[in-house]
């Protein structure tokens, strides 16, 4: 049924820190190389060698430039399924082939049911469902719920493929619903927020604001004017020859 | 958002085709239109051809139309469901009215109660396919009260017209019919007239800075794009048309699909026979045309907010 469970207890998502994601799209890679076999397999490719290649990513890294100036930013901004609470990708199903699981918030395509009809991808603003051309189905973020319970991996596996991948620690996997979870203390901590929250849709997953930049190291020549007798006569040596 | 052929068809002949059923069904029910065989024959084929094959349209937007079924199963959440269940549901009152029209010439009793029912159920598909686009948040210029209605004025605009050319053609009684299209299609102007400049001055959705949630940095824009090639999510919702090119279209949409056909339609009121026949042919035509081009031009001049992450700018 695509009529949205009652509010879940359990809020499984992902904390993505801006600070410190580099951009590498290690999450992104390893997203696809995990789900073409996975869960959403196959997740095809089209035109891989052609001269227009193209294919379904449940992951996308873009990189942007904000501010302006010396306070501007690079921000490498990691984009993928929300898992929102109350979502419309859901809820315009016509099959429930898209649907909210109860249990832990996951949202999930059904890939035996789904008409491709693309609605679903219509009603999310996160541009977070891509179709599968090949397939005929919409393909989206699984939170890899095929590794997370997944008792024949390693305890240090069962998270989703991107979280493993990060070299930076960029992105956190954990549940939202629980305030004293590691990753609602970080929100908690670091002001994480909901992207485009005036759409109502309720995301959980939370995005970590870039810090504040920290104020400039001391230049050379500063240390140097407080330095000993010695040190300015030698500055005042380099200082006269440079002239 | 890109305009893809299958659903502007759909769309267009499915909404011309329940526009004339609704017509059809109203005559005849109110007993303005004698029940004759040809008018009905010609009528309800003309009218649940159009649905029909627009339907079939639509399945072909679908990546595995082997499963449409299972679409008429989510009505209670789902705007697309309900059009399904309603446009199948409008097939049994309309082919039992056109069964006792066309073979026992009736369009009372039992058979009045069958037009309405077909009229009811083609303005609740109507309003459904409507709402499909109404309920979108993340495209700005579809999430509009007026957008329902544009659909149902059109299809009655467009459903009268080819009403008024079948009524010429079997020799019926073409007054009233014209009356009510000129108001279905001045109607439908105002409408539209309307909603252009909703879209026009209304908000546009997120900017790529709203979008990230970065303002407080300052002004965002694109450095790296995640992907070399357009993906689904840019070739789906990135369609963007030029401002120029839809001023142009727009005028091309108003005199073609408005004042024409209004045109045609009162002069033929006033030449009745052939000439009648000729007009109210060249009303349907140029309506035709021009719905199409109405239709194209709401999906290439919808922006979706998911375009905010790829371009910097609302353009």
């Amino acid at each position: 049924m695509t009529s949205l469970p009652p509010p879940t207890a359990k809020k499984l998502g992902l904390v993505i820190d801006l600070d410190i994601c580099v951009g590498c799209h290690a999450c992104a890679t390893s997203c696809k190389e995990w789900n073409t076999g996975g869960y959403s397999a196959p997740l095809t490719d089209q035109q891989p060698y052609g001269a227009d290649p193209h294919g379904a990513w449940l992951n996308r890294v873009h990189s942007y430039e904000a501010g302006s100036g010396p306070a501007s930013r690079t921000v490498h901004f990691p984009r993928s399924c929300l898992h929102c609470e109350e979502p419309d990708c859901v809820t315009v199903c016509p099959t429930s082939a898209s649907y909210k699981r109860a249990e832990d918030g996951i949202v999930l395509v059904d890939p035996d049911t789904c008409i491709g009809c693309k609605l679903c991808s219509w009603a999310c603003p996160y541009g977070a469902r891509e179709y599968d051309y090949d397939e005929g189905v919409m393909r989206k973020c699984t939170l890899c719920v095929d590794r997370i319970y997944n008792e024949t991996l390693e305890e240090e596996d069962r998270q989703p493929a991107c979280v493993r991948a990060c070299p930076t620690g960029a992105r956190a996997f954990g549940d939202l619903g629980d305030p004293d979870s590691t990753v609602s203390r970080s929100v908690a901590e670091r002001g994480g927020f909901d992207l485009m929250p005036e759409f109502g849709y309720k995301p959980v997953n939370k995005y970590l604001p870039p810090r504040e930049p920290k104020p400039a190291a001391p230049r050379e020549t500063d240390v140097v004017e407080t330095g000993s007798a010695l040190e300015r006569l030698f500055d005042w040596a380099d200082k006269a020859l440079t002239r | 958002m890109h305009p893809a052929y299958s659903v502007i068809f759909f769309t267009t002949a499915s909404g011309a085709g329940y526009g004339l059923l609704i017509w059809l069904s109203l005559l005849g029910a109110a007993g303005l239109v004698e029940p004759q065989r040809g008018l009905g024959l010609a009528g309800f084929a003309l009218a649940l051809g159009l649905v029909t094959a627009g339907l079939l349209s639509s399945t072909a937007h679908l990546g595995r139309p082997e499963r449409a079924w299972r679409a008429f199963s989510q009505w209670r959440s789902s705007w697309l469901s309900r059009e399904g269940v309603a446009a199948v549901a409008t097939y049994v009152p309309a082919g039992i009215a056109g069964l006792g029209w066309v073979f026992l010439r009736s369009a009372g009793g039992p058979f009045a109660a069958a037009l309405i029912l077909a009229a009811l159920g083609s303005v609740a598909t109507l309003w459904c396919t409507g709402m499909i686009y109404a309920s979108l948040k993340p495209i700005a210029a579809w999430n509009k009260p007026l957008v329902p209605w544009i659909y149902l004025a059109l299809a009655l605009a467009t459903g009268g017209v080819l009403g008024c050319l079948l009524l010429a053609v079997f020799g019926g009684p073409v007054g009233t019919l014209a009356g009510a299209t000129l108001l279905s299609l001045a109607g439908g102007l105002v409408l539209k007239l309307l909603y252009w400049r909703q879209i026009d001055t209304g908000p546009k959705g997120p900017d790529m800075t709203a979008a990230t949630g970065l303002g407080d940095i300052g002004t965002v824009r694109p450095l790296d794009p995640p992907h070399t090639m357009d993906n689904f999510v840019m070739r789906e919702m990135g369609y963007a048309v030029a401002r120029r090119h839809a001023a142009k279209l727009r005028r091309f949409a108003l005199g073609l699909l408005f004042l024409a056909p209004m045109g045609c339609l009162l002069v033929a009121l006033a030449l009745p026979g052939w000439p009648a026949i000729l007009l109210a042919a060249l009303a349907s035509l140029s309506a035709a045309a021009g719905v199409w081009i109405e239709r194209w031009l709401f999906f290439a001049e919808a922006r979706h907010a998911s375009a905010a992450y790829y371009r910097p700018t609302l353009a």
